[in-house]
């Protein structure tokens, strides 16, 4: 989204009448932090969570050191960034398994909010991972929510316990003497959707937990959820002391600020995500990942840190001098290709990059054999032909050609590449004096 | 009415304690900020609100916060008051969303809907997507005794569409009721999906009212946004079903839609009965906000 793409460059903007001082001021980090917020309540983040999260950002972010090769916007990014990781908890992406088969998982949440998808996708999970588990359909009042739990069962290649609409208490027990008799070592409920302020289904469920004392109880929660996702988690949590958060889903677009929300007020690990259509598509949860989704920073961070490792101050300091100066040669290219090998293709970096995606067309394909072939031919390039292309005729290009094993529409195309590369970067330079870059080359 | 006042007992927390202030001071539009954001509404549409509602007070030299309420309702209620076009018959209603808003629901309430106002009504199973789709657009058939169109699961849903209107043709009945399925509005395929659905209901019945709903979950945050963008460039939407508003989720996302583009909210789904879907009226949405 627009808004967020934009969240750096309104960054850069705040900090953009100071250079590198060294260190970040009550000021500056009060004005970052404005737009921090804003962009946290675009993100569906639950207003209180934001404010508390700011305060405790604003304290930790003033007067920190600026660190090496990042500038102040990147520093402010940095620390949120870190924050907001480390709020959204560790990797916990186990199932709790009873000491004594079998193993109960109980699945609640909302309508509409894809519990009897995500029992499908576990009980796939769990097939693969050696279980022998069983989907039993406890949706009673939904029209053909039992019938769904079945295809999907089915794609699963897991097997579905159905009583029909019935009391869900005795369908748990049947489908436990079920599962003892065909040795299932993992029975997965599955629930109807309710409100958190409907007593009466909150007290069914409550039921179930109360005869059955389950294993896991899994909050199954829709990633675009908004503001209400507080009310939500903490009635469910309050009432059934869930283990864990699925978040779904999160294959479409949204920002997922509620996980942040759900995070903060039930202090429950987020275990799985539901990221597709498939069958296979659960994923389990990054920390890392999420913060900087719901951020909507793409991964800068990760451009950040990769830039540092493949390049040292100095070298990107006459790297950028050389764009600068427009005095970038193919030796140059050529040095670029191999720093390149290190980080992920071109493609992949201005993907990473909110908003520089559609900024530079995808005229800039490198592939890994390309890279090979570009090689060759500007080794077969004489000094003066890499320190100045604009020297190369037909006739060495044909020599060119020969001595890399190419044609001369390669070496053609390499010229051109090298041209656009060029312009690109030249590109890059003016938008980091207005942009995110902070006029500092991204590698 | 009594979903509004649903509404309000959760609302009123907030925005009730707002306008209890003595002055309309910083501590007040702080407070107010608040209060439109937990409904969300989301910051750029609450500043755009709060802008406007604090030029008004100004220009009318109102001090008061017990003054103030009546304006801001006002603006709210402008904010999201359409003129819509009453139906002409035959009608045909398509109704897309993304995964797990009550589309199917909503239909199923829908055809209650033009059922007791003395309409005929065919309904298109066009999820052959989701497992068991059809089979719960059946039930809601039954519950009110109408013919369903439907096909095998997986098969072209532009083609059980095509189907239905051929039928409805046939038997010259007025309302048809397209059910689709659930997509995140990111999805190329199934997005291509429902243009394909739209132009064999353009080219089969160009004559008809044809009406396109989006269906909304109240409980979705800003992301809501972005489906209506989304939807809106593949068919044109001429309407939001909002859904869920009997739980604690208070359906604010649409100020921040009509902030950007004009799309009225047609009808508001208040429960899982069959009669649970009522025309949306502005004035009463605002009202059981304050």
């Amino acid at each position: 989204m627009g808004a967020f793409s934009s969240l750096s460059e309104k960054l850069s903007h705040v900090f953009s009448k100071m250079k590198n001082k060294g260190k970040l001021t009550d000021l500056e980090v009060k004005q970052a932090m404005r737009e921090i917020r804003i962009a946290l309540l675009e993100a569906d983040v639950n207003f209180d969570v934001v404010k508390k999260f700011i305060a405790s950002v604003s304290e930790k972010a003033s007067g920190e050191d600026i660190l090496k090769g990042l500038n102040p916007t990147q520093q402010v990014i940095k620390i949120v960034n870190e924050e907001l990781t480390a709020l959204m908890g560790g990797t916990n992406s186990k199932i709790d398994i009873a000491p004594k088969p079998p193993t109960i998982i109980l699945m609640c949440g909302l309508q509409g909010s894809g519990k009897t998808t995500m029992c499908g996708k576990l009980g796939f999970m769990l097939r693969k991972q050696g279980k022998k588990p069983l989907l039993v359909a406890c949706d009673i009042y939904r029209p053909a929510a039992i019938k769904q739990l079945q295809v999907v069962g089915s794609n699963a290649g897991v097997p579905v316990f159905e009583m029909g609409q019935i009391d869900p208490q005795k369908i748990v027990k049947e489908a436990l003497k079920e599962a003892e008799k065909n040795q299932n070592d993992i029975v997965i409920v599955d629930t109807a959707g309710r409100l958190q302020i409907d007593e009466k289904l909150m007290d069914e469920i409550a039921g179930l937990k109360k005869s059955f004392n389950p294993n896991e109880i899994l909050l199954v929660v829709d990633s675009m959820t908004g503001q209400d996702a507080v009310n939500v988690a903490q009635k469910f949590n309050e009432v059934m002391d869930v283990t864990g958060v699925v978040l779904t889903k999160l294959d479409g677009d949204t920002r997922g600020g509620a996980a942040l929300s759900i995070r903060a007020v039930t202090g429950k690990p987020i275990k799985f995500c539901g990221i597709g259509e498939k069958i296979s598509d659960l994923e389990i949860f990054y920390p890392d990942r999420m913060a900087s989704r719901i951020l909507g920073m793409g991964d800068v961070l990760t451009i950040i840190e990769k830039a540092q490792n493949a390049y040292s101050e100095q070298e990107a300091l006459e790297m950028q001098k050389k764009f600068k100066e427009n005095t970038f040669t193919l030796d140059d290219y050529l040095v670029q290709f191999e720093k390149m090998k290190s980080m992920g293709n071109m493609q992949q970096m201005i993907q990473m990059v909110p908003g520089l995606a559609q900024r530079v067309k995808g005229d800039v394909q490198i592939d890994e054999k390309q890279m090979d072939r570009t090689k060759a031919i500007i080794l077969s390039m004489t000094k003066k032909e890499r320190e100045n292309p604009d020297l190369i005729k037909s006739s060495n290009k044909k020599r060119i050609a020969a001595g890399s094993g190419t044609t001369i529409q390669d070496v053609n195309q390499l010229l051109k590449q090298f041209a656009q590369m060029r312009e690109m970067m030249s590109r890059l330079q003016n938008m980091g004096k207005r942009g995110f870059m902070g006029g500092r080359f991204p590698f | 009415m009594g979903f509004f006042s649903k509404i309000k007992e959760a609302f009123s927390k907030t925005i009730y304690t707002v306008f209890t202030a003595k002055e309309l001071d910083d501590e007040f539009y702080e407070d107010l900020e608040y209060a439109l954001i937990s409904a969300d509404l989301g910051a750029e549409a609450t500043s755009q609100i709060i802008e406007n509602f604090k030029e008004k007070c100004y220009e009318h030299k109102i001090k008061k916060p017990e003054d103030a309420k009546e304006l801001l309702k006002q603006i709210m209620v402008e904010s999201i008051d359409y003129e819509i076009e009453p139906y002409s018959y035959p009608l045909i209603i398509l109704v897309a969303g993304v995964n797990g808003v009550g589309k199917t629901t909503a239909i199923g309430k829908l055809a209650r809907y033009f059922k007791n106002q003395g309409k005929s009504v065919v309904l298109a199973a066009a999820d052959t997507f989701r497992a068991a789709a059809a089979e719960q657009l059946q039930v809601w058939a039954d519950r009110s005794d109408l013919r369903l169109i439907k096909h095998e699961e997986g098969s072209d849903a532009a083609a059980v569409v095509y189907d239905a209107l051929a039928s409805a043709k046939a038997k010259g009945t007025e309302v048809v009721l397209i059910d689709t399925a659930g997509r995140l509005q990111n999805k190329k395929n199934l997005m291509n999906e429902l243009a394909k659905i739209n132009r064999v209901v353009e080219k089969e019945c160009p004559e008809a009212d044809y009406r396109t709903y989006i269906v909304l979950d109240a409980t979705t945050g800003q992301n809501a946004i972005s489906q209506v963008e989304a939807f809106d460039e593949i068919i044109d939407m001429d309407g939001i079903i909002l859904n869920k508003l009997d739980g604690t989720a208070r359906g604010g996302v649409v100020f921040a839609i009509s902030a950007e583009r004009e799309l009225p909210v047609i009808f508001c789904g208040v429960g899982e009965g069959v009669d649970d879907l009522i025309p949306f009226n502005p004035k009463d949405f605002v009202d059981g906000l304050f």
